[in-house]
């Protein structure tokens, strides 16, 4: 009877052995729970994390934002002291995973008061925060320990007298469909082979898109140059990259392309922490699936195809929303380009490059780079249209986000008065 | 054909131990002390520090009135200060472990981070100070367990764009900097084992 039942537990083994879930310590934090079954995306053979796993995947972001307290702070010898109170040198220390009974928003498993360490004097140099508490410093939409791009001093200087809506309150104009001044492919010029029937709706949808204004014809998604020369029926995120690398590259590091990006199936609503749209569960994650593949229609994109999955409170309450009656009038021509608010807008912004000294928009699709902290989403959002304090104070609102900035935000901020004193004080000392 | 191998392997490994033998010797011939090296490397960075600050900032900012530096220098389209030009070299170096470490301190800093801190930078910072930067100061420190060659060298006001930045700044402790003044000292450190 034991070796049956020893038996059976070594057949249970072998049959899930594929099942990594077993191995699953604890559950994963809500950024890396897509991927929790690909353990050597983070784990080095037996069972180490290196900084090296965390930059794979954050380290662009962090040299990006100009990390304020990068590694190289800390391997300093001068900062050896400070290394005994707390172990800086590993992201580990601060961000440990598969501990939900410790972890704190952004995924922090120390304690929140951790700058206390090394800034314990701080009121020595700065008055004002005498008495503040330490628990504070990053809660309060005031630090943040590695992205403080929209929280220093000058920057909220520049920007402490702004309305709470500018008078020109438009989003980066994106770049013409088409670099070419050839008059738009025609059906009639399509160029599948014959053995390829191509549905007439297919075909209409195609030739009043933005791939026929811009000289793509179906070979160029179907039977991409360098491939194989078969005909490709649902061609995948890597077909579209050889045209929108920056984008794909995005999607990928994403919340809705990082399981790709790992080597994994596509991501799911099913699988999904947020509440989503249960006749949604069929779906999967691919750029198709909220870029429809002929019409590619990104208006489609910013709204309707988030809201076939996306469920949760915020979510809903876009529609009939402040932003939202933007976004229609704009749609109808009631209103200038630029100047309606759609998911897109927040969560997958349009980022202005310089390349080569010329001024290029991208549509950024790793929605993760500005959602959390809220903050975050200051610079590459909010400020476009709002000013500073109105918008700082309503990301800190959780309320308010809730209901899809349905209001007014309940509290200000402290960090704008806070500056604007100082500045004050700094011109009566010198006038 | 055999002892011909013999010989021939045994001329080799002769040869290979000589050769090893004359390299450690060489080695040992021109091996340089850490104050003979952080000399040098203090040479290079204090010359391409004085010609950022005279010729790249001093020049365009305060003379040809074309480009001006900001602490800020990415979003207003900026030069990064010679003070900002240094430490991001200096995190370069860092994280290349390059078998050195470098910093720029000052009794008078505008980042409260950059005073002195351990008891060499506070013994090296007062020396340079008191004597005006005619001399250098040298000493071994243990830092985290580990021995460290550490000199410092004083940092002194090379064009008129470093006493303005200082003296205005709201964050300064010190406003009354001239030409020629002491505002710091670059720390050189050298692990020792």
């Amino acid at each position: 009877m034991l070796f049956l039942g020893a038996g059976l537990s070594l057949g249970f083994r072998i049959q899930k052995a594929d099942d990594r879930s077993l191995f699953l310590p604890g559950q994963t934090t809500a950024g890396h729970y897509q991927i929790e079954l690909r353990c050597d995306a983070c784990h080095a053979p037996f069972g180490g994390v290196t900084n090296d796993a965390c930059n794979k995947c954050h380290g662009a972001e962090l040299a990006a934002v100009d990390d304020a307290h990068p590694l190289s702070k800390f391997t300093d010898p001068r900062n050896a002291g400070r290394l005994e109170s707390i172990d800086a040198l590993h992201c580990a220390t601060c961000h440990r995973e598969h501990q939900p009974e410790i972890t704190r928003p952004m995924g922090l498993t120390q304690p929140v008061d951790y700058c206390f360490h090394c800034h314990e004097d701080i009121a020595e140099d700065r008055p004002s925060h005498a008495g503040l508490a330490f628990t504070t410093c990053a809660t309060a939409g005031c630090h943040n320990y590695h992205d403080n791009s929209a929280l220093y001093e000058a920057f909220i200087l520049k920007h402490l007298d702004e309305p709470d809506v500018k008078p020109a309150a438009v989003r980066p104009a994106r770049l013409a469909r088409s670099s070419s001044s050839a008059p738009p492919l025609t059906a009639a010029q399509r160029d599948e082979p014959r053995v390829v029937h191509a549905e007439p709706l297919l075909v209409d949808q195609w030739e009043h898109s933005g791939h026929a204004a811009a000289d793509v014809n179906c070979s160029a998604c179907h039977q991409p140059p360098g491939g194989d020369p078969a005909w490709l029926g649902q061609p995948g995120h890597n077909t579209c990259a050889q045209c929108h690398d920056f984008e794909v590259e995005g999607f990928l590091a994403g919340r809705h392309g990082m399981r790709l990006a790992a080597g994994l199936s596509a991501m799911s609503p099913t699988a999904a922490r947020l509440p989503m749209d249960p006749q949604s569960g069929h779906r999967t994650l691919s750029c198709s699936s909220c870029h429809d593949a002929h019409s590619v229609d990104t208006r489609t994109a910013a709204v309707d195809s988030c809201l076939k999955c996306h469920a949760d409170d915020h979510a809903k309450a876009y529609v009939g929303s402040e932003h939202h009656r933007l976004w229609r009038r704009e749609l109808n021509g009631l209103a200038p380009p630029g100047s309606g608010v759609s998911c897109a807008t927040c969560h997958l912004p349009r980022e202005v490059h310089r390349e080569n000294g010329e001024q290029v928009v991208r549509v950024q699709h790793n929605q993760n780079l500005n959602l959390r902290p809220a903050e975050k989403m200051l610079r590459s959002v909010c400020l476009d249209c709002h000013g500073y304090a109105f918008a700082l104070d309503a990301l800190a609102d959780p309320n308010l986000v809730q209901v899809n900035f349905r209001g007014t935000p309940a509290h200000h901020l402290e960090t704008i008065e806070m500056v604007r004193r100082r500045q004050s004080g700094e011109k009566q000392k010198n006038p | 054909m055999k002892n011909t191998l013999l010989i021939t392997g045994g001329l080799l490994l002769a040869g290979a131990v000589l050769s090893l033998h004359t390299g450690c010797s060489k080695a040992k011939a021109t091996g340089i002390s850490p104050k003979v090296m952080a000399d040098a490397l203090h040479a290079v960075m204090e010359s391409d520090r004085t010609v950022y600050t005279r010729n790249v900032v001093n020049r365009l900012q305060n003379e040809e009135n074309v480009i001006k530096a900001s602490e800020h220098w990415k979003d207003e389209k900026a030069l990064p200060l010679p003070a900002q030009m240094f430490r991001m070299g200096a995190e370069m170096v860092q994280s290349k472990n390059a078998g050195f470490t470098y910093s720029l301190l000052s009794p008078w800093p505008v980042n409260k981070q950059n005073a002195p801190k351990t008891d060499a930078e506070k013994a090296g910072l007062d020396f340079i100070v008191a004597n005006e930067g005619t001399e250098n100061y040298y000493t071994e420190e243990t830092l985290g367990g580990k021995k460290y060659f550490t000199a410092v060298y004083a940092d002194v006001a090379v064009a008129k764009a470093c006493i303005t930045c200082h003296n205005d700044h709201k964050d300064s402790p010190r406003t009354d900097f001239k030409m020629g003044d002491v505002m710091g000292g670059v720390v050189i450190r050298i692990p020792t084992e």
